[in-house]
């Protein structure tokens, strides 16, 4: 492993060193390294490329890293993963794909992952993505989630730079007593586009899931927010979408709410406008530049 | 020392297209290492009169000198470095950044939990429920204003400017803010403020009314304060 996979794996999966417990790292489309164990299995898939995760029953705090890194240009890789999350179970999963494309040809990574929730499990899934070098840098992330009663799911996504172009897909069906949480931070630079879309389906009784999605796109970026949330029970649905616009960006926000039951209650809200001048103010009145005041308040932000 | 020249500052009406007088040609000299009150009828111009200090805002004409330079031209930022500080009369709220941010900007350190709670404790807050919460719409108003007090301590200065401080600020915690104002002795310190109990502790006041302005002692200046018109039904002359 050279340096530019240490710095990548360090920024997308938080890895300075061999994880402990199951990992399975993927490079250029290949596996380069994985520890499978008894309570978390990783098993090869045989009718196309990835793996299945099975989570067994009842393990709790554990984790499973499987980050992808792309080292070279004219690659798509397409990887499928599954994971089974045993009943009772409460892991954390740390996902994430960083490209670093020294060619001038696109490099593309499209990771489809579904998850399965059994009953009253539990999961918090990290996913970060990054793009450095100088080729396209394509990221098209599928995730489907299954949840079943009384389980919980908790997704943290951060695009932090370099990704010149991403479409990400999020879809969930809820059962009953069932809790999710997404959290997406997006940056645009450039001539990137991001293009995100959640599909939740609240088809439990007592089912919520919570949308905050917070993005800045600076220069010639754009990006695209479309979220679709149908109640057909008595639920909750808060989707909250905030973006920063710099220079001569764009950000377009398209909710929809769908509720099919009179006790379903389903929020919207999006603001998208400029950094708030007094917020420069208070800064640059402790004695920081412009400058500096924009890259605190972004960076605070995307925290 | 912090003088002002043939001040003026005016705006435009976005409506009426009317130019509007807010200051009117001010000139005086803050005294030095002492803390003068700025009060005045609302909409006399103390917040702008502050906002002009500080370079939040630009005079229409005039120039403002401190310890004999030109500042006028002087940005916000560059003011702030010249050890101006200034708490808000409306925090403001920021998704992501933490109190401990703010106060480590203000500071130019990484606060420990100890360091923030030397300026926390002096608006009563404590720093370990404090400190790693958000500055966003999960805080009170007045927790805000504390706050914001706290970040200018922080901060640190020689010229102090706080814009209505005891808004939103309880009873109880009153005292505490007129002991944060002792703190500063030996600074030069120019609060806007109403509250009787501030006017009090006050070495100088600097009265707006009218278009008009005077400065001077709390002996020459308290007696000219006008009790506000009542209406008939409190017992005043007003229909």
């Amino acid at each position: 492993m050279n340096n530019i996979d240490k710095e990548l794996l360090k920024s997308v999966a938080d890895l300075h060193f061999t994880p402990l417990g199951s990992f399975n790292i993927r490079k250029n489309g290949e596996s380069v390294g994985r520890n499978s164990t008894k309570e978390i299995e990783i098993i090869t898939k045989k009718d196309k490329s990835g793996i299945d995760i099975i989570v067994k029953p009842g393990v709790k705090n554990k984790s499973v890293h499987i980050p992808v890194i792309i080292t070279v240009g004219d690659l798509t890789d397409i990887v499928y993963n599954d994971f089974y999350i045993g009943e009772g179970a409460d892991v954390i999963i740390v996902a994430g794909c960083g490209i670093h494309n020294p060619t001038l040809d696109d490099s593309r990574h499209d990771g489809i992952h579904a998850f399965y929730l059994e009953k009253n499990s539990k999961v918090k899934y990290i996913e970060k993505h990054l793009g450095t070098g100088k080729g396209g840098k394509i990221l098209n992330p599928i995730t489907k989630i299954f949840m079943k009663n009384g389980s919980e799911f908790e997704m943290e996504t951060l695009q932090i730079g370099g990704v010149t172009y991403s479409k990400r897909d999020t879809q969930a069906v809820l059962e009953d007593n069932t809790k999710l949480l997404i959290k997406e931070k997006i940056l645009t630079t450039e001539d990137q586009e991001a293009i995100t879309s959640f599909d939740v389906q609240l088809k439990g009784k007592n089912s919520h899931v919570q949308v905050v999605s917070r993005s800045v796109a600076k220069e010639n970026s754009k990006q695209s927010f479309y979220s679709n949330i149908s109640g057909e029970a008595e639920c909750f649905g808060h989707v909250e979408c905030d973006g920063i616009l710099l220079d001569k960006a764009q950000i377009i926000s398209v909710p929809k709410v769908d509720a099919k039951c009179p006790e379903a209650s389903l929020v919207h809200e999006a603001a998208i406008g400029k950094i708030a001048g007094e917020q420069l103010l208070k800064l640059m009145s402790l004695g920081l530049s412009h400058e500096e005041a924009e890259n605190l308040i972004i960076k605070g932000y995307l925290s | 020392m912090l003088e002002l020249k043939k001040v003026n500052y005016a705006v435009v009406d976005e409506k009426t297209k009317q130019e509007k007088v807010v200051l009117k040609d001010i000139t005086l000299a803050f005294p030095e290492n002492k803390l003068t009150v700025i009060t005045g009828q609302n909409g006399s111009g103390k917040s702008t009169l502050i906002k002009l200090i500080m370079g939040v805002i630009s005079p229409t004409s005039g120039k403002i000198f401190y310890n004999g330079k030109d500042i006028t031209k002087l940005r916000l930022d560059e003011r702030a470095n010249l050890g101006f500080t200034i708490a808000f009369q409306q925090p403001v709220r920021f998704k992501g950044l933490t109190v401990k941010n703010l106060l480590d900007v203000a500071s130019e350190k990484s606060n420990k939990l100890s360091d923030a709670c030397e300026y926390l404790s002096k608006v009563g807050l404590c720093a370990k429920n404090y400190i790693n919460r958000e500055l966003d719409s999960t805080l009170s108003g007045g927790e805000l204003k504390r706050i914001e007090l706290a970040i200018s301590l922080a901060k640190g200065g020689n010229l102090y400017l706080f814009d209505e401080p005891e808004a939103g600020i309880d009873l109880w915690s009153f005292e505490n803010l007129v002991d944060l104002f002792k703190g500063l002795k030996g600074k030069t310190v120019i609060i806007v403020s109403h509250q009787e109990k501030i006017l009090e502790k006050a070495d100088y006041l600097l009265l707006i009314e009218n278009d008009n302005y005077k400065l001077g002692t709390k002996k020459e200046i308290l007696p000219l304060l006008k009790i506000e018109p009542k209406c008939k039904k409190l017992g005043g002359q007003n229909e």
